[in-house]
């Protein structure tokens, strides 16, 4: 698996895999994509960089503990959802707003928040199971 | 009326909880001392429930509400008659005298600031409960109740015997809270409404219902296991493990007569029928005779308290049973009553124990001299507690005895048992007030004095009030106690109170009962050293029972257990799979809804060349020489099925599926990799064969599910509510993404709960026998410690 080739490219193809990762999730809500698959792209990104590079040197990348981002996307998908509280609606009511920023219109919305929250988990969970298997 | 936030009702009910979270703050800062600073809470919620005193004894029951849960008609509301304002002040009134006595009881204890605050998380608690009028709203207090006297039973945790009263009093208390709620449900059902206040409005729906019977039982189940009926006594005896300021307010004075309110409360709706009056009476009966009996075989004053207690809510529990206007307006006046002197009681043997060392019966004696203020407030809580003349108990016994006597088919029996019980119940107040200040001085472990100002000043209260409600007999008749058993009665109920005596049937009973207590506390000594087989088994029985269910528990789950999990993976596999294929194929074949052959469409040749692709995959799994070939085959095939998603039109899944397929192919690799298999499948034949049966089984099986689903027709109302409403009412073209995240947003909350919590696992999984088995460490820390030191 260590060949010269794989290792010297496997990181940028991460870094691209994590890139194109949040460029799906962020437009899965109306083209094909969402928080799901850009999780799984990814988890699969840092499993190749694990193979090629090794498991502590991804650990040190991401900073974080995989399972610490599952736990912060978890809780971002949930306080998403209890946002609503404050506007004297059902939990999980998709709430949105379209601030202009520079002229650009920017929809922002609970549901993106709520699948942002999806990709964490499902990036953290899979990144953690591939990292302690890689160990 | 509306309930709303400027209402003080409110503010009076999240006072306690709000005071909860201060009390810890103000025991930093002023120590002991907090508590006269915190007593000032239960003391304003005290004057300002007065107020409704003059509008509720007129006959005008106040109802608060507010919208809670709409949607299920669930509202917070408050309902203040009789009945419940009555309680709310013994509450908030004990509550204040309480604090108080908490303040001097655990003066220096570290943990002071968490008992008061738990015990105002209790007093918020039981306020909710007598005041609710939504039957939710009632039940949530009712557990929250139960909760707290866990946390209070259990203050000192250190003990092994705290630990366990208190899981037991959870256990049973909140059991019975299940049964509650269950019987809550079917009485709104029937009755057609939450409310209690409505329910109470129509008298018979209930009684006429089918399943009156059930209701019953199910609001007794809750009702006796809260107030300790027989054969659920045992837990408050127990329960003495917590200190003395619980004890003497809730295990005397508020919590367990929480049943005895539910019971007095659904009198008007549930009670005066055949079952009704027979269960109980007589469980209320046994109850009595079986507490007094086990009081006067005590050694721990706190004990001798408990069991006379026990004991009186068997005897308020038999009276509510007579459903009988007189004799319950008995029980008012003895539950009223109860409250000052055994509340008193309680403190007086706390304050013993606090300033000599012991409380054992048998050690302590002559504290007259050393602690006479407790000595005269012991004598008057006593002389209430054993109905004699001028105390209130003396007139809520001769109305108990006047109710019982003649008034129902059973009364001989009834009156009998009320006699003996009270007797023994007499001796055993005077055991308590008596003993330890009577007879020579004893040496005890502390030198004995007086009570601080802290600790005499609830006793002194409650005591003497035993005698003010006496004068202001005017008062406390009408305003008070007439209110709360009409109330309960469903009918105007008269109450009297004067110091005359009447020369009647009541009054003979009393002075029969008074010579029986003489004989009772003259041989006490000999009544507690007493053996015998069935005195055994009626005091500690039950108790025993509740460990052998427990440990019956352990043992039956540990068994399951066993059994199901018994660690090899194959046989999980096996088991998990057949079941499945059981679930799905026996159905369609029972009910012979086998699918009908579909026919072969007709496909382009692409189309043909992935299914080609898939079956190739499979072949190629089926003739692999080893293991990591299997797994790349199983990943061709699973891509093969995301083509045919991508060439019939769904993108999202065929996405998906890719990635899937991707990963798992590396993390079996990567499982395989660690598990250092064999290269080669080292299966015998007949192993094979089977292995093969199963798949075939849960695949053939998973197939003609999915073909026979096809076949049924197709209906499209919710895809068009998607289709047409995704981009109006969730901005997104993406109908699978907006249905993930939006739709059905709660569905994929618990989907990405699951998968965490299966990283969670998988990774303590690995991490787990890796290390733990070896070291024989707890594998959730080694994963903690690792997941630190691998960074």
């Amino acid at each position: 698996m260590k060949t010269l080739i794989f290792r010297t490219i496997a990181p940028f193809l991460a870094a691209l895999m994590v890139l194109f990762s949040v460029f799906v999730t962020l437009r899965g809500h109306n083209e094909p994509g969402g928080g799901f698959i850009g999780g799984l792209i990814a988890a699969s990104a840092f499993a190749i960089h694990g193979i090629a590079a090794g498991v502590h040197s991804v650990r040190r990348t991401l900073y974080f503990r995989p399972l610490s981002l599952a736990a912060f996307g978890l809780m971002l998908a949930g306080l998403s959802g209890l946002l609503s509280i404050l506007f004297r609606v059902p939990f999980l009511t998709g709430l949105w707003a379209f601030p202009e920023i520079f002229g650009v219109e920017l929809a922002l919305s609970t549901p993106m928040f709520f699948d942002i929250g999806v990709y964490f988990v499902v990036l953290g969970a899979l990144a953690s199971i591939a990292l302690t298997l890689e160990e | 009326m509306v309930l709303d936030f400027s209402d003080y009702t409110f503010w009076a009910l999240a006072a306690p909880f709000a005071a909860a979270a201060i009390a810890p703050v103000a025991k930093k800062y002023l120590g002991h001392n907090a508590a006269w600073l915190l007593a000032l809470v239960p003391a304003a919620i005290f004057l300002h429930l007065w107020n409704y005193i003059l509008p509720v004894s007129n006959g005008t029951p106040v109802v608060l509400a507010t919208d809670w849960i709409p949607l299920y008609n669930v509202k917070f509301s408050i309902f203040i008659d009789g009945l419940s304002l009555l309680f709310a002040l013994l509450i908030s009134g004990i509550g204040t005298l309480i604090i108080l006595y908490a303040g001097g009881y655990l003066k220096g204890h570290a943990d002071q600031g968490r008992f008061l605050s738990f015990l105002f998380l209790f007093m918020g608690s039981m306020l909710g409960v007598v005041l609710a009028d939504n039957l939710i709203t009632l039940f949530i207090y009712w557990e929250l109740t139960s909760i707290t006297s866990f946390l209070l039973i259990g203050f000192n945790h250190k003990l092994e015997a705290s630990r366990r009263a208190a899981i037991q009093a959870l256990v049973v208390t909140g059991g019975g809270g299940l049964a509650l709620l269950a019987g809550f449900i079917l009485m709104a059902h029937t009755g057609g409404s939450w409310e209690m206040s409505e329910l109470l409005g129509n008298r018979d729906i209930l009684k006429d219902s089918p399943i009156y019977t059930a209701i019953l039982l199910l609001v007794l189940g809750g009702a006796f296991t809260k107030s300790a009926q027989f054969p659920f006594h045992f837990w408050l005896p127990n329960a003495m493990e917590a200190p003395t300021p619980v004890s003497a307010y809730l295990h005397s004075a508020t919590m367990v007569k929480a049943g005895v309110y539910l019971l007095m409360r659904v009198n008007p709706i549930l009670g005066d029928t055949v079952l009704w009056s027979t269960i109980l009476p007589i469980f209320g009966g046994l109850t009595l005779l079986i507490g007094t009996w086990m009081a006067l075989r005590q050694r721990d004053l706190k004990l001798v308290l408990a069991f006379t207690t026990v004991a009186s809510l068997g005897l308020l529990v038999m009276l509510v049973g007579t459903s009988n206007e007189k004799a319950i307006t008995g029980a008012v006046m003895y539950l009223f009553a109860h409250a000052l002197f055994k509340g008193g009681l309680f403190m007086i043997v706390g304050t013993i124990d606090h300033e000599a060392g012991t409380r054992d019966l048998t050690r302590l004696g002559g504290l007259r001299k050393l602690m006479p203020i407790s000595f005269i407030t012991a004598i008057l809580a006593a002389l209430s507690m054993g109905g004699l003349w001028p105390m209130i108990g003396f007139i809520a016994k001769e109305e108990v005895y006047a109710g019982i006597f003649g008034t129902s088919p059973h009364f001989i029996a009834i009156t009998a048992v009320a006699v003996l019980g009270n007797a023994m119940m007499f001796a055993a107040g005077f055991l308590v007030a008596v003993r330890p200040f009577f007879g020579h001085e004893r040496t005890t472990p502390k030198k004995a004095h007086e009570g601080p100002m802290l600790l005499i000043a609830g006793p002194i209260v409650l005591s003497s009030l035993g005698l003010i409600t006496m004068i202001f007999g005017g008062f406390t008749a009408h305003s008070l106690l007439a209110p709360m058993a009409s109330s309960v009665a469903g009918v105007q109920a008269h109450v009297k109170i004067g110091f005359g005596l009447h020369f009647n049937t009541a009054l003979a009973l009393s002075a029969v009962t008074v010579v029986l207590g003489l004989v009772f506390y003259k041989g006490a000594d000999k009544i507690r050293n007493a053996k015998g087989y069935l005195i055994e088994f009626l005091g500690k029985g039950p108790d025993k029972g509740f460990d052998y269910v427990i440990a019956g528990l352990v043992r039956g789950a540990a068994g399951v257990t066993r059994v199901l999990q018994n660690g090899n993976m194959e046989s999980y596999l096996t088991f998990t799979f057949l079941i499945t294929a059981a679930a799905i194929l026996l159905p369609l074949i029972g009910w012979n809804e086998l699918p009908t052959m579909p026919q072969i469409p007709a496909l382009h040749f692409y189309e043909w060349g992935v299914l080609g692709l898939a079956l190739v995959g499979l072949i190629a799994i089926l003739i692999a020489k080893d293991r990591l070939t299997a797994i790349v085959s199983l990943g061709i095939q699973g891509f093969a099925v995301a083509l045919i998603f991508m060439l019939f039109g769904a993108p999202d899944l065929s996405f998906t599926q890719f990635m899937v397929e991707t990963l798992s192919v590396v993390i079996i690799a990567l499982v395989m990799t660690r598990l250092s298999l064999k290269e080669h499948d080292p299966r015998p034949l007949y192993q094979f064969l089977l292995d093969a049966l199963v798949a075939v089984a849960i695949g053939g099986g998973m197939a003609l599910l999915l073909i026979s689903v096809t076949q049924v027709p197709f209906d499209p109302s919710l895809s068009n509510f998607f289709t047409e409403n995704s981009r109006l009412i969730a901005h997104g073209r993406n109908i699978v993404n907006v249905i993930i995240v939006d739709f059905r947003g709660l569905d994929t909350l618990g989907e990405i709960a699951v998968v965490m919590i299966t990283g969670l696992a998988v990774v303590a999984l690995i991490r787990g026998t890796r290390h733990a088995y070896r070291k024989n460490v707890d594998p959730l820390d080694d994963m903690m410690n690792n997941e630190g030191a691998d960074k």
